[in-house]
């Protein structure tokens, strides 16, 4: 009886949480499908996806989405790769680095799109500063419906500012499971920094720089509250249309074929990168 | 720790200057949002805009604070963040536990099950959940949110608590089982106090992400909004001071936890990596 009772010890304990992902992780996922596909009235239809696809805001919504990611992923994964191989690089006082640049971990989307909208805004602070500086008179319009690359970029700026943190935090750690000594005999060896980080450090990272990205791009393909706070609804985005969908529209239908896609996009996303690191990891084997 | 290997003084210093710039980037802004919560209503309104405050003033945020909504949402997303952090911990630490002390069937499978839900939009899944929240009953509830909440930290918590855990000696605990011990008492009195620094730091990083959470909450809430929520939803009809002291009063919070869990971030996420 007891050593039954051992033998299902983890089991018990593992319980609790695969039940409640089960029904607040698993079951939503079918019942988005389920939502997606059918009328109101429950029947089998097409009619969501249609209506979600035959809207105006959705292939600006998918397109703005798209460019976000490809813009802001990169983009911070080069940033918290050369901020994590500063933190490693030994400066003095590389812990109060490493604090200060992970400080964007606490902030908020919601939060960030209000700092950035106070430097952004129309008598925000970066207008005053191109003032002072002598470059404008008055105030030029940045966060306009008519000026969308402004618009965009703003987006771009607030994203990159508050989400690098956790790549580069990643990444930190993983820099710290690589061992020192193949660091050491490369230079022993006389390869130079570069040919240092190109040649030993980046093909050991990347397994870290897998989970960043694939982490990093689900968040990115989620971007809602950075938007609306810098750009209201004038630039439509994926999520924030699923959001609209269900908040003033009350259409629980579309908004789930909004979600399913999100869905969908995340999951092809995260089967290309590993798909990426499968084919490199045979590189490497051969 | 010189780990990238010798340097050339012109280096040092160009990472010197990339460190700082990179902390100015961080840094600049928040200080910049503090100016802006922290001036009196007519100087956020003023052009040019001065960098550097003249008057410091509370009235900004005194307005904000007294704004219709704000206590009760203020208060709506604590009891969500504290309901958040009890709810994942109770069902996560168990599972947390078990990984970390116990070889068993099944153990991989449901490690990479955890890691797998990391790489699905936990928060979008609040649409389907609304429907199924209006027939429980759960829809415009704290409950409801906080639910959703535990969802999104549940694996982060549960591989925390494994590496917590796992940098628990087991030695100890089966020392207290020798000298006769309860498999219970060894783990109340012996793991559990050397985790607790841990479990703290996981528990406070769950409030934050509760805090921070806004698309599930606005979704699932029309009048028991969390702060988040209730900011957004009125944001873009509300004046300027008001949005700055909104996310002023949104971060102060959010930086004060991390400064107090700094020395976990690191650790937290690393193992999460593996």
């Amino acid at each position: 009886m007891n050593r039954r009772l051992a033998f299902l010890g983890p089991y018990l304990l593992l319980l609790p949480s695969i039940l409640f992902l089960l029904v607040f992780f698993a079951w939503p996922m079918v019942q988005a499908l389920l939502l997606a596909f059918q009328t109101p009235e429950g029947a089998f239809a097409l009619g969501p996806v249609q209506q979600m696809a035959g809207d105006v805001a959705f292939k600006d919504a998918l397109r703005n989405t798209i460019l976000l990611v490809l813009l802001i992923v990169p983009l911070q994964a080069t940033l918290a790769l050369i901020m994590a191989l500063l933190i490693q690089a030994g400066l003095r006082g590389s812990g109060l680095f490493l604090y200060t640049w992970t400080i964007p971990l606490g902030i908020s989307d919601l939060a960030a799109g209000i700092v950035w909208l106070s430097i952004f805004t129309e008598r925000g602070y970066l207008n005053s500063f191109l003032h002072d500086v002598g470059l404008i008179q008055r105030p030029i319009p940045i966060l306009s419906y008519e000026n969308p690359q402004g618009l965009f970029l703003a987006v771009v700026v607030a994203e990159t500012w508050r989400a690098t943190a956790i790549v580069m935090v990643i990444l930190v750690a993983g820099l710290q499971m690589i061992p020192r000594d193949y660091v050491e005999a490369a230079e022993v060896f006389g390869a130079g920094l570069w040919q240092r980080i190109r040649y030993v450090i980046l093909p050991l990272l990347r397994p870290s720089l897998q989970v960043a990205l694939i982490l990093r791009t689900i968040l990115a393909f989620q971007v809602f509250a950075v938007v609306i706070a810098l750009a209201g609804r004038v630039m439509p985005v994926l999520a924030g249309e699923a959001y609209f969908w269900y908040g003033s529209y009350r259409n629980a239908n579309v908004a789930a074929a909004y979600a399913v896609l999100i869905l969908f996009v995340s999951i092809a996303n995260t089967v290309l990168y590993l798909r990426a690191l499968r084919t490199r990891e045979e590189e490497v084997a051969l | 720790m010189r780990w990238i290997g010798s340097w050339r003084h012109s280096g040092r210093v160009l990472a010197y200057g990339l460190a700082l710039l990179f902390s100015t980037w961080v840094l600049f802004p928040i200080y910049l949002i503090a100016v802006s919560a922290l001036s009196p209503r007519e100087a956020i309104y003023q052009w040019p805009k001065a960098l550097f405050p003249a008057v410091f003033s509370l009235d900004t945020l005194t307005f904000f604070l007294g704004s219709h909504g704000i206590l009760g949402a203020t208060i709506n997303s604590i009891w969500v963040a504290l309901i958040t952090l009890v709810l994942s911990l109770v069902i996560g630490a168990p599972a947390g536990y078990a990984l970390a002390r116990f070889v068993f069937p099944g153990r991989d499978t449901f490690k990479i099950l955890i890691l797998t839900t990391r790489a699905f939009p936990i928060v979008i899944l609040s649409i389907p959940l609304a429907v199924t929240f209006i027939q429980w009953g759960l829809y415009d509830t704290l409950l409801g949110v906080a639910l959703v909440h535990t969802a999104l930290a549940l694996p982060i918590t549960i591989l925390v608590t494994n590496s917590i855990f796992l940098s628990v000696p087991r030695d100890l605990e089966e020392a207290a089982l020798t000298l006769g011990c309860s498999p219970q008492q060894a783990f109340l009195r012996v793991a559990l106090p050397l985790a607790l620094p841990g479990l703290a730091a996981a528990a406070i990083f769950t409030f934050v992400l509760s805090w921070n959470e806004v698309f599930a909450a606005t979704i699932l809430t029309l009048r028991s909004r969390t702060l988040p929520a209730h900011v957004l939803t009125v944001l873009n009809e509300s004046p300027l001071p008001f949005r700055f002291a909104g996310g002023f009063f949104l971060i102060a919070p959010a930086l004060v936890f991390i400064f107090i869990i700094r020395r976990y971030l690191l650790n937290m996420w690393g193992r999460v990596v593996k």
